[in-house]
Formats: C-alpha cells, sequence, structure tokens
C-alpha cells in the first residue's frame, strides 16, 4: 500500500485483490502507533472496532454486497457525534459523556461502509486557529512537529497528512478545514452553508457551522460530499437544493473568468511566498487562455469583524447548555446554585471558550445588540450581495488560504487579536455561506506547505470541485 | 386598609400574560410524549435534554393550534416568522435558552369577548405567540439538593398577550373564563389552572383617575384559579393605593400571591434586571404559513361557543338563556348536542341538564367529561316520560341515581326494577277512582256542593292508594270527570 492513497487508489488495489479491508486497517494503525503520542492527532483509536469492521467488510465485498465507501478509514472531528463513543469538543466541560446518537454525516457514512478509525483532536469547541486550545493538548504539524497544524480541525488535517486514514471529516466555522488543510498540504473542503446536515455537531456558530472533508484527492472530497449531502429529517435548515454525483462531474473544460481579490493580494498581512505562490497560479491561468482580473473587494475589511461578532454571539447560547445540571463536568460540592454554575463553568471551559462566550454575551446584551449584533447582521447580508455580484461577472475568486504558512507552536498565544488574523481570508466564504477550498499548490523555503483558496456562488461545489482537480494538475 | 374614598380616586389597569400547554401528542421540538403526571424523566430525549448535536424540530400540530385560537381570537396570523432564543440560566431549562417567538408571534392582535361585566365587553389582545415550555424545579424543604423533572421540558405552550386593557378584576376573571372555555371548545388545551395547563400571571398597576400615563407595574405570578387571579388583582390594587395614599411609590417588581393568606409579597430571589439576550433562532427553519394550510386549519376549526349557541337557537328552538346555559361549558355543550340528536324534545333535554343532571354533578364533583350516562339513555328517559310511562319524580329522584350506578342498563328495564313504572291504562286507574268515591261519599257531597279545593285532598288519595305509580296527568283527568259526572 502507498503512503497517502487516496480512497480511489485504495478501492483500485481491493478490487484486485492487492489487500484487504483489514490491511488498510492495519496500515493505518500502524501510522497511529508510530506518530499519534508525538502528533496528537487522535484523542481515542477504535482501533479493535475498526478492525472488527473491516474484516466484516471484507466479507461483505467478497459476496459483492458491500456499500461505495468500502475500505475508506475516516477520522472524526471530536465535535461530531457517534453513538456509543466519548464526545469532548476538545473541552474539560464534556467529561465523560457519550453520544446517544450519530451524526447524520457519519450515519452516511457507516450506511456506505465506511470505517470510523477514531476520533480527532481539536480546538476547544472548534475556536481556534492553531489546535493549540484543546484540553487535550496541541496536535502537531507532521511536516514539522514544531509548527501548528492549524486549526480547529487540526487533528482531522494532520491524520490526513501523516496518513493515519483515508478522509477525515472536519468543521469549518471561519476556515477551520481550510486553514488546517493549507498548513498540513492536504486538499480541505468547506461546502455551501446548509449543504450538509448539522445534525449531530456539536454547535459552536450555528449560522456559520459547516461540516467539511480532508482527503489527498478531488476525487475523494467529491465522493464523500455527495454522500454525506442533502436533505435530512433531522435537520430542518439543511437545504432542499438537489445533491448531484459530484464525483462524475469533474472533468474541466472551457475557459474561465477568474478573480484575484486586491485587498488579499494588498494585505500587510499576507506573507511573501505565499502571495507570489497565488499570482503564479493566476499567471499560468492567464498563459492558459483564461481571463485573470485583479478586483476591488471593497468590504473585505469588514468580514473578519463580522464574522468575530456574530460566531460568538452563537457562540454564547450555544454553549450555556454546559452547565454542569445534565451531563459532563461539575465541580464537587458547590455552595449554591450560582457557585455551581460559575465554577463548572470556570473550570471547565478553557480560556479561548471563555473569552468568546463573554464576546458574544456582550455583543447580545441590549444595550450594546443594535449596535453590534444588529449591525453585524446587515454587514453580513451586504457581504453577501458584494459576493453575489462578484460571482454574475466571474466563474471563481483565488485566494490565499491563509496569510502565512504553518507558524510556530506558541508563537500567537498570547496574543489573540494575531491569532484571529489566521482567519482573515477564510472568513469571508463563512460569513457569505459560500463553497470554498484549500488545495496545496506550493512550499515555503522552510519546506511547510502553501495552499491556495477557491471560492464560487453557492451551490457550485460540481465546478469547484472540478476547477480544483484542474488547478491540482496543472501546478 | 384603604377607604372606599381613597380607593374612588383610582383607576386600575390590568394586562394578563396566559400561558396554555397545547395539546398535542408529542412536544414542540421533538418526539417526546407530552403527557401529565408521567413518572419523573421518563418523557424526554436527547433533543429534550439538550445534548450537543442535537437540533430541534417544529411541530406543525402545535402550530396548528395556536393559529386555531389565533381565529378564534380575530386575530391577525403571521404568515412568515421565525423563532428566537431568550437566553438566560436555570436548572430546569436544559438548552440554556428558551426557544419562543419574540418578533414574529403567530398570532398579532385580536380580542376576546367577555360577559358579564358592565365596564367593558371585550379585552384586546396584543399577539399570541408559540413557546417551548421548561421543566420543573422540585425542592424539597430540608433537602440540600433540588431535583429536576425535564418531562415538561420542551411541552408546547400558547402564551396569550392581551393589552393593558382590563380595568378590574371582574374584567379579568371574566377573560380567564372565556379563555379557559376557546381552548377547551378548541381542543387546544384542556384548561386546567390546577395542574398547571392553564397558567396566569397579572401586570397590575393603578393611576389617578383622569390620568393618561400608566402607574408603575407589578407582575404577580402563582395564581392557580381564576378565583385567585382576581383575588390578587383585588389584594395588589389595595396594597397600591395605599402605598401611593402614604406617599410612597411602587417598585417595578415581581410578586407571588400566596393563596392561603390571600396576599402578594416581592420575590425572594434578588430582582435583577434579566437581559435575555435575544435573537433569532439558527437551528430551525423559518415557519411559513401556506394559504392552503390556513385554509386547512380554518377549515377543520372545532365549533366556537358563539356558534353552538346561535345554531342551538336556530335547530332547537332554544331562547337566549337555555342556549347560553346550554353552551357554558363544551362538555355539557357536545353532550345537550348528542341527545337532541335523538330525542325530538329539546326544551326537556336543557331542563333535565340544567336541573338534576347538574345537580348531581355539582354534589359529586364530577364534570360532563367523565359523566357516566349515555346521551342516549338520557334521551329514553325523556321519551319515558313523554309517553307517560314514568313519572318526572321517580325520574329525576330514582332512576337517575341508579343508572349513575349502572350506566349501561336500559332505563325503561331500571324502571320497571325499580317499581315506578305507572299505569297509565285507565281502565286500572278507573276503578281505584272508583273505590276512592265510594269510601268518601260526604266529601264528594261537599266537592259537588262548590268545595272544589277537595280535588286536591282525591288526588293525594288516588296516589297513596297506587303507591304513586299512576300516570297523575292521566288520574287528575278521570278523577274530575267523575267527581263532575253528577
Amino acid at each position: 500500500m502507498q503512503a497517502n492513497s487516496s480512497f480511489h487508489q485504495l478501492k483500485a488495489g481491493l478490487d484486485e485483490g492487492k489487500f484487504t479491508c483489514v490491511d488498510i486497517v492495519n496500515h493505518y494503525l500502524k501510522n497511529i502507533h508510530q506518530k499519534n503520542d508525538e502528533l496528537n492527532a487522535f484523542l481515542t483509536i477504535y482501533e479493535q472496532e475498526a478492525l472488527d469492521r473491516a474484516a466484516e467488510i471484507d466479507t461483505k465485498i467478497a459476496n459483492k454486497s458491500a456499500g461505495k465507501l468500502a475500505g475508506l478509514v475516516v477520522g472524526l472531528k471530536d465535535v461530531l457525534c457517534y453513538q456509543d463513543h466519548p464526545l469532548n469538543c476538545g473541552s474539560k466541560i464534556l467529561d465523560d459523556f457519550h453520544s446517544q446518537f450519530s451524526a447524520t454525516c457519519v450515519e452516511r457514512l457507516l450506511a456506505e461502509d465506511a470505517i470510523i478509525i477514531g476520533r480527532n483532536n481539536c480546538d476547544e469547541f472548534a475556536m481556534g486557529s492553531s489546535c493549540e486550545n484543546s484540553a487535550f493538548g496541541p496536535v502537531k504539524n507532521a511536516d514539522n512537529t514544531s509548527r501548528v497544524p492549524g486549526g480547529s480541525s487540526g487533528g482531522s488535517a494532520v491524520a490526513v497528512q501523516s496518513d493515519m486514514c483515508t478522509i477525515s471529516l472536519g468543521t469549518d466555522t471561519g476556515g477551520s478545514v481550510r486553514q488546517p488543510a493549507s498548513f498540513c498540504n492536504v486538499i480541505g473542503l468547506k461546502p455551501t452553508y446548509s449543504r450538509i446536515s448539522r445534525h449531530g455537531l456539536a454547535a459552536y456558530a450555528s449560522t456559520f457551522d459547516t461540516i467539511g472533508i480532508f482527503s489527498n484527492s478531488i476525487e475523494d472530497a467529491a465522493l464523500i460530499l455527495e454522500t454525506i449531502a442533502g436533505e435530512d429529517e433531522h435537520d430542518s435548515t439543511v437545504s432542499t437544493e438537489k445533491v448531484p454525483e459530484f464525483s462524475r462531474m469533474l472533468a474541466f473544460d472551457g475557459k474561465v473568468k477568474v478573480a484575484y481579490l486586491k485587498e488579499t493580494l494588498e494585505s500587510p498581512a499576507l506573507n511573501e511566498e505565499v502571495k507570489e505562490a497565488v499570482v503564479s497560479i493566476g499567471e499560468k491561468l492567464k498563459a492558459e487562455g483564461h481571463q485573470v482580473d485583479e478586483v476591488s473587494f471593497p468590504l473585505m475589511e469588514y468580514a473578519l469583524p463580522t464574522y468575530y461578532i456574530l460566531t460568538t454571539a452563537e457562540a454564547s447560547s450555544n454553549l450555556s447548555r454546559y452547565d454542569g445540571v445534565k451531563y459532563g463536568f461539575r465541580i464537587d460540592k458547590p455552595r449554591n446554585l450560582e457557585s455551581m454554575y460559575k465554577k463548572t463553568r470556570t473550570q471547565g471551559f478553557g480560556h479561548e471558550v471563555f473569552r468568546r462566550i463573554m464576546l458574544g454575551t456582550f455583543v447580545l446584551s441590549a444595550s450594546y445588540h443594535d449596535a453590534y449584533y444588529i449591525k453585524a447582521q446587515k454587514v453580513r447580508r451586504l457581504i453577501k450581495n458584494q459576493l453575489e455580484e462578484l460571482f454574475k461577472e466571474y466563474d471563481f475568486v483565488l485566494l490565499p488560504t491563509a496569510p502565512s504558512t504553518a507558524f510556530e507552536l506558541g508563537a500567537k498565544t498570547s496574543d489573540p487579536m494575531e491569532m484571529y488574523l489566521a482567519d482573515l481570508f477564510t472568513v469571508q466564504a463563512s460569513v457569505a455561506g459560500a463553497p470554498a477550498i484549500s488545495i496545496p499548490i506550493a512550499k515555503d523555503s522552510d519546506g511547510m506547505s502553501i495552499g491556495l483558496q477557491v471560492m464560487t456562488k453557492v451551490f457550485a461545489e460540481d465546478k469547484l470541485l472540478a476547477f480544483s482537480k484542474y488547478l491540482l494538475e496543472a501546478k | 386598609m384603604i377607604t372606599k374614598e381613597e380607593r374612588a380616586k383610582y383607576d386600575v389597569v390590568v394586562g394578563l400574560e396566559v400561558h396554555a400547554q397545547l395539546m398535542t401528542e408529542s412536544k414542540i421540538f421533538s418526539g417526546d410524549g407530552n403527557a401529565f403526571g408521567s413518572q419523573p424523566n421518563t418523557n424526554i430525549s436527547t433533543i429534550s435534554l439538550g445534548h450537543p448535536g442535537v437540533m430541534p424540530k417544529l411541530n406543525k400540530k402545535a402550530v396548528e393550534l395556536a393559529i386555531r385560537m389565533g381565529l378564534a381570537c380575530n386575530c391577525k396570523i403571521t404568515r412568515f416568522g421565525y423563532f428566537d432564543r431568550k437566553n438566560y440560566f436555570y436548572p430546569d431549562l436544559p438548552k440554556g435558552y428558551q426557544m419562543t417567538q419574540d418578533k414574529t408571534p403567530i398570532c398579532v392582535g385580536g380580542y376576546v369577548p367577555i360577559q358579564g361585566v358592565k365596564s367593558q365587553d371585550k379585552v384586546t389582545l396584543n399577539r399570541i405567540h408559540l413557546e417551548e415550555d421548561a421543566g420543573k424545579s422540585i425542592h424539597v424543604d430540608g433537602q440540600p439538593d433540588s431535583l429536576i423533572d425535564l418531562n415538561r421540558a420542551g411541552v408546547p405552550l400558547i402564551e396569550i398577550v392581551t393589552e393593558p386593557e382590563i380595568f378590574s378584576s371582574e374584567a379579568a376573571g371574566a377573560f380567564l373564563t372565556e379563555v379557559r372555555r376557546l381552548v377547551r371548545y378548541l381542543n387546544v388545551c384542556d384548561g386546567n389552572m390546577e395542574e398547571g395547563s392553564l397558567r396566569c400571571d397579572a401586570n397590575v398597576s393603578v393611576k389617578l383617575k383622569g390620568e393618561t400615563k400608566l402607574g408603575k407595574k407589578v407582575e404577580v405570578k402563582n395564581m392557580n384559579s381564576i378565583k385567585n387571579v382576581m383575588k390578587a388583582i383585588d389584594h395588589e390594587v389595595q396594597r397600591q393605593i395605599h402605598l401611593l395614599e402614604k406617599g410612597e411609590s411602587i417598585v417595578s417588581e415581581t410578586r407571588t400571591f400566596n393563596p392561603d393568606t390571600g396576599r402578594t409579597s416581592g420575590m425572594r430571589t434578588k430582582e435583577e434586571l434579566n437581559d435575555y439576550r435575544y435573537f433569532p433562532e439558527p437551528d430551525l427553519s423559518p415557519l411559513q404559513v401556506s394559504d392552503e394550510w390556513l385554509e386547512d386549519i380554518r377549515s377543520n376549526m372545532p365549533e366556537l361557543p358563539s356558534e353552538m349557541k346561535e345554531r342551538f337557537k336556530e335547530q332547537y328552538g332554544l331562547n337566549e338563556y337555555d342556549a347560553s346555559s346550554m353552551t357554558d361549558q363544551r362538555d355539557l355543550a357536545y353532550f345537550f348536542d348528542a341527545i337532541c340528536g335523538i330525542t325530538g324534545n329539546y326544551k326537556k333535554a336543557a331542563n333535565w341538564l340544567m336541573g338534576p343532571i347538574k345537580s348531581y354533578i355539582n354534589e359529586h364533583d364530577m364534570t360532563f367529561s367523565n359523566f357516566p350516562i349515555q346521551p342516549a339513555a338520557l334521551a329514553s328517559i325523556i321519551a319515558l316520560i313523554d309517553e307517560g310511562k314514568i313519572s318526572y319524580t321517580a325520574a329525576s329522584q330514582q332512576l337517575l341515581p341508579y343508572l349513575f350506578e349502572n350506566p349501561l342498563e336500559d332505563a325503561a328495564d331500571a324502571a320497571h326494577k325499580l317499581n315506578i313504572w305507572q299505569e297509565s291504562d285507565s281502565g286500572s286507574i278507573q276503578s281505584i277512582v272508583d273505590e276512592i268515591l265510594a269510601s268518601n261519599e260526604d266529601k264528594v257531597k261537599q266537592y259537588r256542593n262548590g268545595k272544589k279545593g277537595l280535588i286536591g285532598m282525591f288526588m293525594g288519595e288516588l296516589m297513596k292508594k297506587s303507591k304513586g305509580k299512576v300516570d297523575p296527568q292521566m288520574a287528575n283527568k278521570l278523577l274530575r270527570e267523575s267527581l263532575d259526572a253528577q
């Protein structure tokens, strides 16, 4: 078995009888055993379970009754529910909590005979850009263990990067799939908001939270997306938009119109090497006869504040349920109800979660509600409209996924504002609900991966995936 | 206490917030059962418990019941709306927020007509909105821990909010009586205030007559009957006027009513200004009420009390008073309607229900919903009386109590068994008449000489002799004929 195989490669091997599902699981388990102590990408490994299931699926393959994902091995970010398995959301506050049901996306993977191999570490409640906010210790970048993997789905990114599973599911609220994908040299897809059911996704910011996919190939991302997307009786907010067979729509043909955003390329935060890599892709496209223009997106500077106001507002409410009453962590012998709440939450939540709950509570409070929350809602609408206008003219927007490549562990932990800038280029798609993908296009002088972000209009993942495949092949 | 003169200086202004638990099979955002009296924490699931990752799912039936109530109260129905989150911490609120309709209530405006109050004939509504109920906290005296029962968490509620346009405790009582009648007629809520399926908070203020600005309002909670709501308002009015007359001011606060003392007192919890940080619920798609859906709800509305009253007047020829009495309570109205489907004697049916049956029910602390006798049995009692087979007295005093105990028995069989089947055969009555006339010759003479009042004595003799089993009308007729025949 080749390292970092795509599912298509694995499937070919299975079809030819070169190896079995048990072999595949053993291959990943070996890597996990070798590397996970240092990388900390997995919080729990479902070793025996995965092996047993692999054996069952091998039988199914022999009987020709296996689902279309037979042989696919998956890692799940620790905010996705898997029945009878632990769920911590990277936090101390859930303690020994186990989910009593599986997320819809997990159900759909299992129904097609995917194998879940374990639970991936992440920033607490998906809040963070470096995976240093987990109560279970930081995750390290496999390309250089002194560097961060990005966040919040850092564990899921590293799991694919270091060949511990075929694909992994993360969640992307403001860049939490795309940014770690960019840091870890893998593909990270954030589909359109509402494409995939949020049932079984422990909420951070409900109007932004989107389940995303880490993979080694565009084909895999397309196949997983078409499997898990679409209407769900458990989630009334899922789009009723038809889910096409993305994996059969990857042929790219013809000429397209592509826009660079002036505000991103001229951003003082943008690293020079990253900028060059992105610009050189544009040059190549031009050379191949595509139209590439630099356009202005005047509202760009408002995307990050809009994102932080609205997500913290929603988070302050979404995280109210962790109160020590019904499940999870509760302090010993509280004096009274108020002290139980205060101490449980103070001891149970980490600093970043604390900060965002406080911010969110503030922006929703009666005296500031209009000035912050309502204003940000209006700006969100404007950003959405401006992006829609842009996509009337252009097929795709190209921008760096992150201002820099993976930074050193601890480099930004003391300054939250500096850390928030890591999401500078990803929040735009999140605020607008648009689909976006990060694909690895180059390495910097330190050998760290540079990700290119491609964004398109809502529900156009078919075109996004086909174009990304073309870009990867052309690079 | 305040004097009459002091009282007369002030106007009373009350606004009510009425919560009604909807009679749905399941909760408003989950499939958990909605039943009163279950074992604690049995009607729950991951949704009711607010587990991470759960998503709410709106119960359509709850929306329909809310719209039903809105249509009955002449409200405007909101066609596109959404839910909001009301954020606060309490152990019986599993998610740390309540899902409610703050900005877009399902029903807007409207009014409820009220009866029997001189000063006003209707109460204007501000809105009716849908929301979820919280669970229950149970504090046991002497126990350091409180217990939480989440069966009620997520039970669908409508909150009916009036404008501050109720001007007396009588009007408040009349409004609540009408609301309770409406929710029962519409099958929206069982209207049981003692079990808490219908709850009422009152915002009470007073102001000097002629003053246009409203006084500071006090919210009173914890009244479990209409009577107590009225008492609480009366007490609160007295208390507030007393304070104002002393030159003190009213504190805007929440007070609780004590039914044992009839007084209100400030809630012990410190009254901070709660900031609920409302914002639109992001886990539910917007609520759209289509023309078709609204029409469907409208056409499936149960009959309103006012409609039923008009129908009773028209179809059964009842007068205003009888028609009102028959539609006073839902179960009574349906019972009456069912009897009228069998008997043709509508007036008698109404008399029976208002007379012997109502007294029996009152004496035995029953309601029409658990009334054992079937409408058909009552219809046949009426028929037996009309045919002269039994007397009204025997029917009401003997047959009715017997049938309460033996509700499945046939009325005619029971009358025979009770030995109250009366002679209406003129031959056999005539022989008794002849017998009595023969043994009272002097009285017969006096009667024939003009002392007509003696008829009563003859009647009494006749009843005695026949042991009351003769049809009195027939007996009276035969007796007169014999006496008058010289």
